[in-house]
């Protein structure tokens, strides 16, 4: 009981940083069900790249180029452990449709949070 | 009581009866009137047309007070002159009407109309230093054209080029230059040649676009405009010019400008293109259009504006200015149908900027045509010209790998050249009558040799571009520097060239 109790408590008191990359499309539905999983916090980059999925051709003066840098948007979250898995579920649920392009989702450890207004440190300042 | 008007009128004076609080009452004090107007229109129903008579007769008397001493009634024949010379005022006021928002519509094209369009197909970080060069020439060029421009290229002077009658425009007055236009001030002629002295200059920066230093462009376009411009439109325009089509040794058809603005601005152009060199990063590097709805917006201001480059050039506003309207007109839209459907066959889908370069290239190849052809020649100039610019710039461009960078020479040079010779095979007397009344124009009419007339004023064009830009491009190249550093390119020309950004995306 004592080993599962101490996990419980250090997944609340470990911060994750939780990275998608989406399509911009995507964006409204992800913060829509990330707000329902009760997560209210992050921040939102315009971001351009492309994985596997193929650019699109534009054509200038009769000729065709290809646009490698597709735009993109990038959503950065920073959640306790314990929170982590319902975050992930929400953003795949809203983003996937199943074709490449769909995005990819990183997560990393966060060594401090501070929150600027009082100086308060921690998982409580998230 | 049926007492008269005047009677009342008496007693009411007489202070038999004083208005109280506007109403005047009779003299047994009855109230009768609501006010002095009441009592008389009452008198004027009671008593009718006579009444009326007095009424007109009373308030006409003082009108005599103030007449004239009689003078001698005009003479029929003074009448007559004094008409004659009303119609000639009306007809000359509703020509000078025209040729001011000609005038007008013309600087229009250069800006917003050109620095709109030339803006929008260049990278953001240059959009300012192109607009720029477009504004500089409305500034400079105007200076210019006043001190000398004009004279240079409307004064006597031999075939080639003006004098220096005109210097300061000494002599050019509101009053009308038979030489040039009968009906309008010569100042309204001067100040409309002006404004097609703006925009040749201004065409050319399409080619240089993005790596040419603000100074050195300044200076190279003033000395163009008055080396290369004012000649040429005193060879195809001017008094004594070689190629002016009355009394020129090789009389020219050239109604707006197809040889003196589009072929000079565009030969030009490909000249200094070539001399600048590619922009960096070209051609592997992608340069696409940074904002294509600026230039869409510019685009459509030259079609408009070009209503005051060709119908203006009729010099008045009568049925030549309609024929030079419609031409136009037709040219454009036929045109910008030529090109998409190039564009559509040769890469499947039809461009906005296909559709806008087509209709541009429609309006050059009109230009020295449209106050000579008819309108379904006018269509059909303008087909052939969209889909031939469009060929200029989708095949020769690639292949010989110049970088025009906003393709002066595919549609100014190029079109301003397929036109003048097409004016040569379509200009007919049924429209315009130029070379004299029942004589042949052009081809059509049977007069063909009109095409040679034409390709020798296209040779002229070509060799004095060619020739005088690469003189000027040499000289202010070793005085100034033409092209900007490497830096100064990576970084833009709004930054380095005028210290300023034309888009702020931070605020």
């Amino acid at each position: 009981m004592l080993p599962g109790l101490i996990r419980c408590v250090a997944r609340q008191l470990l911060m994750l940083k939780i990275e998608a990359i989406l399509q911009p499309s995507k964006l409204d539905a992800v913060k829509d069900a990330l707000l329902e999983a009760g997560i209210e916090g992050m921040t939102i980059l315009e971001a351009r790249g492309h994985g596997r999925q193929k650019g699109h051709t534009e054509f200038y003066r009769g000729r065709e180029y290809t646009v490698d840098l597709l735009p993109k948007v990038k959503i950065e979250l920073v959640v306790t452990d314990d929170r982590k898995e319902n975050a992930i579920q929400a953003i795949m649920s809203a983003a996937r449709t199943g074709r490449i392009g769909d995005g990819k989702i990183f997560v990393s450890k966060i060594d401090e949070a501070i929150r600027i207004r009082n100086d308060e440190r921690g998982e409580s300042a998230l | 009581m049926r007492n008269s008007i005047s009677a009342q009128m008496r007693k009411c004076i007489a202070r038999d009866v004083r208005p109280e609080d506007g109403v005047w009452f009779s003299p047994d004090g009855e109230r009768v009137h609501q006010s002095l107007w009441d009592l008389l229109r009452s008198k004027v129903t009671m008593s009718g047309f006579r009444q009326l008579l007095l009424l007109s007769a009373i308030l006409v008397v003082p009108a005599f007070s103030f007449a004239q001493p009689v003078a001698p009634a005009p003479t029929t024949q003074d009448q007559i002159a004094a008409l004659q010379q009303s119609v000639q005022n009306a007809q000359m006021n509703a020509d000078n009407a025209w040729m001011l928002t000609s005038a007008a519509l013309v600087l229009l094209m250069t800006g917003p109309g050109l620095a709109l369009f030339y803006g929008g197909l260049v990278r953001r970080k240059n959009i300012l230093g192109t607009m720029m060069q477009s504004f500089a020439m409305m500034g400079l060029i105007t200076i210019l054209w006043a001190i000398a421009g004009y004279s240079l290229a409307f004064g006597h002077g031999n075939l080639f080029i003006g004098g220096f009658e005109h210097l300061f425009l000494r002599g050019v007055s509101l009053a009308p230059n038979p030489d040039y236009a009968a009906t309008i001030p010569e100042q309204t002629y001067m100040v409309y040649q002006l404004m097609f002295a703006i925009i040749t200059p201004a065409l050319i920066t399409g080619a240089f676009a993005e790596r040419m230093k603000f100074s050195a462009m300044a200076v190279f376009l003033s000395l163009w405009s008055l080396l290369v411009y004012s000649p040429m439109a005193h060879m195809v325009w001017g008094v004594g010019g070689l190629l002016n089509a009355n009394g020129g040794s090789i009389p020219s058809l050239d109604f707006a400008g197809g040889t003196v603005v589009h072929i000079t601005s565009g030969v030009s152009a490909l000249i200094t293109a070539l001399y600048l060199g590619k922009r960096l990063g070209y051609p592997h590097t992608n340069m696409p259009p940074h904002s294509m709805v600026l230039s869409f917006i510019g685009a459509c201001l030259l079609w408009v504006g070009w209503f005051g480059f060709n119908a203006g050039s009729a010099l008045g506003s009568g049925p030549l200015a309609t024929s030079a309207f419609i031409n136009t007109h037709f040219a454009a839209a036929a045109a910008a149908f030529g090109w998409t459907v190039a564009e559509w066959i040769h890469n499947g889908k039809p461009t906005a900027l296909g559709a806008i370069s087509g209709a541009v290239a429609g309006l050059v190849a009109i230009t020295p045509a449209s106050g000579f052809v008819q309108p379904f020649p006018a269509l059909l100039i303008g087909v052939i010209a969209g889909a031939f610019c469009s060929f200029m710039v989708f095949e020769v461009k690639s292949r010989l790998g110049y970088d025009d960078s906003l393709d002066a020479f595919g549609v100014h040079g190029a079109g301003g050249t397929l036109g003048a010779i097409l004016t040569g095979i379509f200009a007919t007397q049924l429209i315009n009558p130029a070379f004299g009344k029942g004589i042949a124009t052009g081809g059509i009419d049977g007069h063909w040799r009109q095409i040679l007339n034409q390709s020798a004023g296209v040779g002229v064009a070509w060799v004095i571009s060619i020739v005088g830009t690469l003189v000027l491009l040499f000289v202010v190249d070793k005085v100034i520097g033409l092209r900007v550093s490497a830096e100064d390119e990576h970084e833009g020309l709004d930054l380095s060239q005028h210290g300023e950004e034309g888009y702020d995306l931070n605020t």
